[in-house]
């Protein structure tokens, strides 16, 4: 692990990168991060995330900004530019039920081709999918996802890069953690080791990549 | 005589005598969450926010939110004793896993069979259906609290015309005018709603309802 700079955390993602992106309604979304990535004005983007917030957070500043080629997400109801872009051909969205889109990650980093799930069978989900019977029950094939970086946001992180998360900003935190090339950690607290204790280490350190340092 | 009560207030207070003490409950966004209001006092039960709370209380007071402890919606909640969190893959687990016993949503169409439909509208609105198609696959018991028509169109109709939600039927629809289950596959009226008569159910109802002899009135948890 190595500490970076906020600038130099989003200096390295090129134009057309892929992003998987924590948060929940920007709840435990990295927004320093973010607005970093806006002020650099990193094009052509892929993001893989629960939603696109609302237009003046988390996510939703990327949208607004036209950063966005592609969205992976379950939920854009709350954000009219990511639907008015969408139907206007803009950007390509791909709707994935929240909890299909949470495993397809955890198969992603937990080193898993993909996962069996009856969400979405006899849908629009199941459009060109293979489709399995295991004892005796339908489910579709969902294939594992990945992305070349994870954008986190822990409450807390130490030296070493363990990490904590605080309250409903965990969400897809700890789980993006584990599916990208390069895991980039914005945190809310910086402690010296051992001042997180061995059982709250939620995300371990050696899954880190660059922990963004604090003004 | 008293004033006719809200439609969306008959519905959150019928749903509510369905929620019995320990359970888990996962209330979806507009009129279900309003059934927590009213659950008889001292009834313990707990409420699932999928973003990743179990224990989720009432909004806090002014000045009193914490910008880390939110609901589905993104909105400030209380964390009630007992509460914990996790991340979004338990969340669902429990979702998906046979864990969560009730989930209540809300509805744009359920037809005769007992299909849901509601989370698109074909180029008209397209929100992403976020976690209701794991809710619908995967809880024990599914509820629909819906009002009975929109804008005169029928809502409980013979087959879905929209997407539907999931190849699961679910438990029961209740509207201010019925209560409808789907046992056998068929639509069949359990209950009228306060002052409403099977008659006027049928009228307002497209689906093709199976009617039992004796159909009692919905019984409302107080306000």
């Amino acid at each position: 692990m190595q500490t970076v700079s906020l600038e130099n955390s989003v200096a390295m993602i090129p134009d057309g990168a892929s992003l998987m992106i924590g948060g929940f309604m920007a709840v435990g979304t990295p927004e320093r991060v973010v607005d970093e990535i806006v002020r650099q004005n990193k094009r052509d983007l892929t993001i893989i995330a629960n939603d696109t917030a609302t237009p003046d957070k988390g996510i939703g500043k990327l949208v607004a900004a036209k950063l966005l080629r592609k969205a992976i997400v379950s939920h854009i109801g709350l954000n009219p530019e990511t639907q008015r872009q969408m139907m206007a051909g803009e950007l390509e969205v791909q709707l994935v039920p929240q909890g299909t889109l949470i495993e397809r990650i955890r198969a992603g980093g937990f080193g898993l081709g993909g996962i069996l799930t009856a969400t979405g069978v006899g849908t629009p989900v199941q459009d060109g999918k293979q489709i399995v019977k295991v004892a005796g029950k339908t489910f579709l094939v969902e294939a594992a996802l990945r992305a070349d970086f994870a954008v986190v946001h822990a409450f807390v992180a130490d030296y070493l890069g363990n990490l904590g998360y605080a309250l409903t900003a965990r969400n897809f935190n700890p789980v993006i953690a584990m599916a990208a090339d390069t895991v980039i950690v914005s945190a809310e607290n910086i402690v010296p080791v051992g001042v997180i204790s061995p059982d709250h280490v939620m995300t371990p350190a050696p899954v880190v990549d660059y922990l963004v340092t604090n003004p | 005589m008293s004033v006719p009560m809200e439609p969306q207030v008959i519905i959150a207070r019928r749903i509510a005598g369905e929620i019995k003490a320990g359970m888990l409950v996962n209330l979806g966004i507009g009129i279900p969450t309003a059934v927590a209001n009213y659950i008889p006092e001292g009834l313990h039960v707990f409420f699932q926010s999928e973003n990743g709370l179990i224990g989720t209380g009432a909004p806090p007071q002014e000045g009193m939110a914490h910008p880390m402890l939110t609901d589905a919606g993104g909105r400030p909640v209380t964390a009630l004793p007992g509460a914990c969190t996790f991340d979004s893959a338990i969340s669902f687990g429990l979702i998906r896993g046979g864990h969560l016993d009730l989930t209540v949503l809300g509805g744009l169409q359920v037809d005769q069979r007992g299909y849901l439909a509601n989370w698109m509208i074909p180029n008209k609105m397209v929100p992403g259906m976020g976690g209701a198609m794991d809710l619908v696959s995967g809880a024990k018991r599914v509820i629909v609290a819906m009002q009975h028509s929109a804008k005169g169109a029928a809502k409980i109709v013979k087959k879905c015309t929209l997407p539907i939600t999931a190849m699961r039927p679910v438990d029961l629809v209740v509207t201010e005018l019925a209560v409808i289950g789907f046992r056998e596959g068929r639509a069949t009226l359990l209950e009228t709603g306060p002052g409403a008569s099977v008659a006027q159910v049928v009228a307002a109802t497209e689906a093709e309802l199976v009617i039992p002899d004796q159909v009692p009135e919905m019984r409302l948890c107080h306000a």
